[in-house]
């Protein structure tokens, strides 16, 4: 016989787990410049969920036959730390960080105007220094700000948040325990200004309804989300000014 | 062709913008392509974090956005010093802090042709001599081609070398070589400044260089500040003041 988990009930008289709201996002906390021997860095954290991203570049393609002659390449690593989930994650590269760091880097070369730096390479790193789920999400947000931090000229800013169902109701930045017991999850990240999505997940099972109005709601809290980032990069010019 | 329309500016002159921030709408002429862009609908968005800058006239707006941060690009006749980091057969490679090495030919630099069966390269300039040259080419698909036949160019045998963010170089410079004349008035300093953010400084004494790089530190901390010039100079002579060099209301 098999002992599982049971269940845990996910909505309370309309509140989550961590007592929010459907259509709220955990605490948010974002920071600029974090790293100095980084061109760029950022540190970005939804609720318990913590990811420092590095960037260094434009630089020379090592190994050289690597390099694109009409842009610059673009590698992207998402990792997660030994001690960031509840039970201690091998330092291996997973299947997983595999798949996540190609579909991390597809949802930031729309945005990377890697036309302007032929011949060269852009590395993004991805550390999960806390996992609390919407890791790749909140990678995706610290890697774009990182970029901009770098002062590589982007498109624009890329958020990401991911949108779950639980216990029947469409949340938005779900956390650990909603993702392990929710129905569905779909991680989102999108360029506001330009309107344009580029990632867009889905895990488990949403009728189509359920899916524009999941859309919807991932939809405003990037817009939310790409504020505070703005705000961040900002931060970092206003404080040196006012000094 | 888009519809023409009176452009409706969305920040002030001299304003702190980044990604994604909408600058104008309508008609304008943008000065920096790769740092703004223009959307379909006529809006014109920030790509990089920086100060806009803009032109005003009768009847057309001109922008453009001085980035705050990034790496340096070569680009030709720039100016740029650099240090050997490979020797070659008949050139020499140096890091010029560029995504590229900057390729300095041993013809070139010796004015004379040079044949490798005869000489080493290493007798004239060994690895970590720091160079002063121009670019004299580079087109993207090749690594740029240094030069040092020019007046002030050839290596450095004396000096202190600083390095500063490229992005802040032309703040240094100033508008009509305004910073930098000031610097090298106030300090009695010979200072060359690269376009990729090495400086080099010829200074009289010790303490004068020091007041001279912190003046130079300070400007690339407060590049996106205004009156900077003016703040330089009394920063510069409170420092002459506090370690001596010049007393209190003189001058």
């Amino acid at each position: 016989m098999v002992v599982g988990k049971e269940k845990p009930k996910l909505i309370v008289n309309g509140k989550r787990v961590d007592g929010r709201a459907p259509e709220e996002l955990r605490p948010v906390r974002m920071e600029v410049g974090v790293l100095k021997n980084a061109d760029g860095s950022a540190l970005v954290e939804y609720g318990n969920t913590k990811v420092l991203a590095a960037v260094y570049g434009p630089r020379e393609v090592m190994p050289k036959h690597v390099a694109l002659p009409d842009r610059a390449v673009i590698r992207c690593r998402y990792r997660m730390l030994s001690f960031s989930a509840e039970e201690r994650k091998s330092p291996a590269p997973s299947r997983r960080e595999i798949e996540l760091s190609k579909v991390i880097r597809e949802a930031l070369e729309p945005a990377i105007m890697s036309e302007l730096f032929p011949r060269t390479a852009i590395d993004i790193f991805i550390e999960v220094l806390n996992a609390d789920g919407g890791t790749r999400t909140a990678g995706v947000t610290a890697a774009s700000l990182a970029l901009a931090d770098a002062g590589i000229p982007l498109r624009d800013l890329v958020a990401g948040v991911a949108v779950g169902k639980v216990d029947g109701v469409l949340v938005l930045d779900i956390n650990q325990i909603e993702d392990m017991y929710g129905e569905a999850d779909m991680p989102v990240a999108a360029m506001p200004s330009l309107g344009r999505i580029t990632l867009l997940q889905l895990n488990g099972v949403l009728t189509p309804d359920e899916f524009r109005q999941a859309l919807a709601l991932a939809l405003y809290g990037i817009r939310k989300l790409y504020d505070l980032q703005k705000e961040a990069l900002r931060r970092k010019y206003i404080s040196t000014a006012e000094e | 062709m888009a519809s023409s329309s009176k452009p409706i500016l969305y920040v002030s002159n001299r304003q702190v913008v980044v990604v994604g921030d909408i600058v104008a709408s309508g008609d304008v002429i943008i000065d920096s392509p790769n740092y703004l862009q223009k959307l379909s609908d006529g809006r014109v968005i920030a790509t990089v974090t920086g100060l806009i800058d803009i032109e005003e006239s009768e009847n057309t707006v001109r922008l453009r956005v001085i980035p705050l941060k990034g790496r340096y690009i070569p680009k030709e006749g720039d100016i740029v010093i650099g240090i050997v980091t490979d020797i070659g057969v008949t050139a020499w490679f140096l890091d010029i802090r560029a995504p590229f090495p900057g390729v300095l030919n041993a013809a070139d630099y010796l004015g004379r042709p040079f044949n490798p069966a005869s000489e080493s390269l290493r007798k004239y300039l060994d690895v970590g001599d720091v160079v002063i040259a121009k670019i004299a080419q580079y087109d993207r698909t090749r690594d740029p081609i240094l030069t040092v036949q020019d007046k002030d160019l050839g290596k450095v045998v004396e000096g202190s070398l600083i390095e500063i963010e490229p992005s802040r170089v032309p703040r240094v410079i100033g508008k009509k070589r305004s910073m930098i004349n000031m610097l090298m008035e106030e300090t009695g300093c010979k200072i060359i400044v690269g376009n990729n953010g090495r400086i080099l400084l010829r200074c009289p004494n010790p303490e004068i260089e020091a007041i001279a790089i912190l003046a130079i530190k300070k400007i690339e901390e407060e590049a996106h500040t205004m009156g900077l010039t003016e703040r330089v100079r009394d920063f510069i002579i409170e420092q002459k003041v506090r370690r001596g060099l010049i007393g209190h209301g003189s001058g």
